[in-house]
């Protein structure tokens, strides 16, 4: 049973992390709901198993510990709620862009690049980018 | 007392609620949030006081004793941290009331606001592992909504960079609570420090490793740092004002808690030298290459960074009294540069260095705000960052450690040379194209009283931290000689 569970722990692991390397949002969105159940699962393993801890219904040696899953219930809430939050990012950036690329840095590619672009037209879109107005400017 | 201490997570998460409540007027939001933050800040300094004076205050709410409760403590370094956030986040929000932008165009800026100081607030007093985990997690959340808050395309670029890593950040967490509990059977950091002992040597430091990658993220180490300058500058100029003085230190804050409480002496505390000596260095060079105001900042926050990490490497009294006293100066120069930042974009209609020029004649009050907190953040005598420098390089002399000394000598130069290069790209040279937008109209003052104030008030504190350096030293130490042994913290917290 703990060793299903273990698996099924890894296998989300190592499916996760698959999926949070990928460029677009939507996958990385379900690489980390994925990689959160992992986690989840193996935190639920952490406690030693037994009959519902419930006082009154037997010997308490015999319960399992409550502890984890306590935990693992508000961790799930967390991750449910920025999952949510992702969600709503990835539809902003669908609307901007009709992308949900995760772009690099504007700034660093104009850093790395030395200042000077091959090709101008690129460059000045670049720094066109870039120089949206900021905070004050809204 | 005691109730003192679960009051700087309470009052804001009530505000908050009530701010929603009152969401159709912005004057009552600021009022609730100016009354909410000034209790906690009076409540923060109050426990300060009472802390040093009488040792640790521990709270175990339900009324659950531990290991089992909730276990909130106040120790010095808990105090002295909160006192100083505290202050920083009343500062800032005055900034962001008087800026336009952010605060007004947005009816959630000021709960979430609050909500990110109860979770700042609840990282430092939980003496649970778990429940940092939690205060994390609040703290994070309200950050992605104010980093993202005005969805423009290039903040939902970096939203997206910075939501990622923090949330991976917290998967590791999380993974890392899992195997510390399956090991231990504890995640009370009390209860934790008395049973990590027995348990593996080799798990132990490996334990030690997970949690400092975690909280590395958090804090921007070296090689960890990389989302820090793409998405903070992308933010509006108060809300990069508190992430950059308050997030990142609260990574600091967990690493020295854990390392000192939990895996002391487990590990070679070599690894956090070079990994701080990385961190100051790699830091700096990214400033120097970046052209843009807060973009160079935000670099330095990753170099400053490697100093308060140099100071736990250590591992001595003097060292981690040193990266103390760094923590508190850096957290008010730091906020002050970034919203001296925010003045300049506020006065010139940009922050990039070949759009601004000229300001020292325009704005001679933005000049001497930067100049003060520029100075001091590079070690110059006799401003609050000579004493913290000073403090540190002693602490590694007298430890030996030339290599690491050697390297933050070399970093406070080139941190001279990078806000030399704001000074004169920005005050002394003219621009040299046109800026993005419109300048705001500000008179002789550069900007609305309400931006300057806070930035003032300060600066003002960053002089009062060198002239009260003595005093605070002394504090600094002796928070530091609680974390070198924690048996008193394991008895405040277990009876």
């Amino acid at each position: 049973m703990s060793l299903t569970l273990a698996f099924t722990a890894a296998a989300l692991f190592s499916i996760g992390t698959y999926l949070v390397l990928q460029r677009k949002l939507s996958r990385i969105i379900i690489g980390i709901g994925l990689l959160g159940h992992g986690a989840n699962i193996l935190f639920l393993l952490s406690g030693h198993r037994g009959a519902p801890p419930i006082i009154g219904s037997g010997d308490p040696a015999s319960f399992s510990d409550p502890l984890p899953q306590a935990m693992v219930l508000t961790a799930i809430v967390i991750t449910f709620a920025v999952s949510a939050f992702l969600l709503a990012l990835a539809y902003r950036s669908w609307l901007l862009t009709h992308d949900d690329e995760v772009e690099d840095d504007v700034s660093d590619r104009l850093i790395a690049g030395g200042g000077g672009f091959e090709d101008e037209e690129m460059a000045d879109a670049l720094v066109e980018l870039y120089d949206q107005p900021t905070a004050g400017g809204e | 007392m005691s109730a003192l201490v679960a009051l700087p997570i309470v009052l804001p998460l009530l505000g908050a609620g009530v701010s929603i409540v009152v969401g159709r007027s912005r004057a009552a939001q600021r009022a609730v949030s100016i009354v909410v933050l000034t209790a906690v800040t009076v409540v923060a300094f109050t426990l300060a006081v009472v802390v040093d004076r009488d040792g640790s205050v521990v709270v175990h709410v339900g009324g659950w004793p531990g290991p089992v409760g909730i276990t909130l403590i106040a120790d010095r370094l808990a105090s002295i941290m909160l006192a100083i956030a505290s202050l920083m986040l009343l500062a800032v929000l005055v900034y962001a009331i008087g800026q336009p932008g952010a605060e007004r165009n947005h009816v959630g800026f000021q709960s979430v606001y609050l909500i990110l100081a109860a979770g700042v607030s609840a990282s430092f007093l939980t003496g649970d592992l778990f429940n940092l985990f939690v205060a994390f997690e609040m703290m994070l959340t309200a950050s992605y909504v104010l980093i993202t808050l005005g969805a423009r395309p290039d903040q939902v670029r970096a939203g997206m960079t910075y939501v990622v890593i923090s949330l991976l950040a917290s998967v590791l967490f999380l993974t890392a609570l899992a195997l510390v509990y399956s090991a231990t059977g504890t995640l009370n950091m009390a209860d934790l420090a008395l049973r990590i002992g027995t348990i593996d040597p080799g798990l132990r430091a490996a334990f030690a490793l997970l949690l400092l990658v975690v909280f590395g993220i958090k804090a921007g180490l070296f090689p960890l740092f990389f989302w820090l300058p793409d998405s903070y500058p992308t933010a509006p100029s108060a809300v990069t004002a508190i992430f950059a003085g308050l997030l990142t230190k609260v990574g600091v804050y967990a690493i020295i808690r854990t390392q000192t409480l939990l895996f002391a002496g487990s590990w070679p505390a070599t690894l956090i030298l070079v990994v701080a000596a990385l961190t100051m260095l790699i830091g700096v060079l990214g400033a120097i290459a970046q052209g843009d105001v807060k973009r160079i900042l935000s670099f330095h926050i990753i170099s400053q960074i490697g100093y308060m990490v140099m100071g736990l490497g250590l591992f001595t009294v003097a060292g981690i009294a040193g990266a103390v006293f760094y923590i508190v100066h850096h957290i008010v120069v730091k906020t002050t540069l970034f919203l001296t930042g925010g003045l300049i974009e506020h006065h010139a209609g940009s922050s990039s260095l070949r759009k601004v020029g000229g300001v020292l004649k325009t704005a001679p009050a933005i000049a001497v705000l930067f100049l003060i907190p520029a100075l001091s953040l590079a070690g110059i005598p006799p401003l609050s960052g000579f004493v913290a420098k000073f403090g540190l390089v002693s602490a590694g002399t007298a430890s030996s450690q030339w290599a690491v000394v050697a390297v933050s000598l070399l970093v406070s130069l080139l941190t001279l040379f990078s806000m030399m290069k704001i000074w004169a790209g920005v005050f002394w040279s003219p621009a040299e194209e046109e800026p993005d937008v419109v300048p705001h109209p500000t008179g002789r003052l550069g900007g609305p009283i309400l931006m300057i104030a806070p930035t003032a008030v300060l600066a003002a504190v960053s002089i009062a931290i060198a002239l009260a350096a003595g005093p605070l030293y002394a504090l600094s130490e002796r928070a530091a000689t609680d974390l070198l042994d924690p048996s008193t913290y394991i008895r405040a917290v277990l009876g």
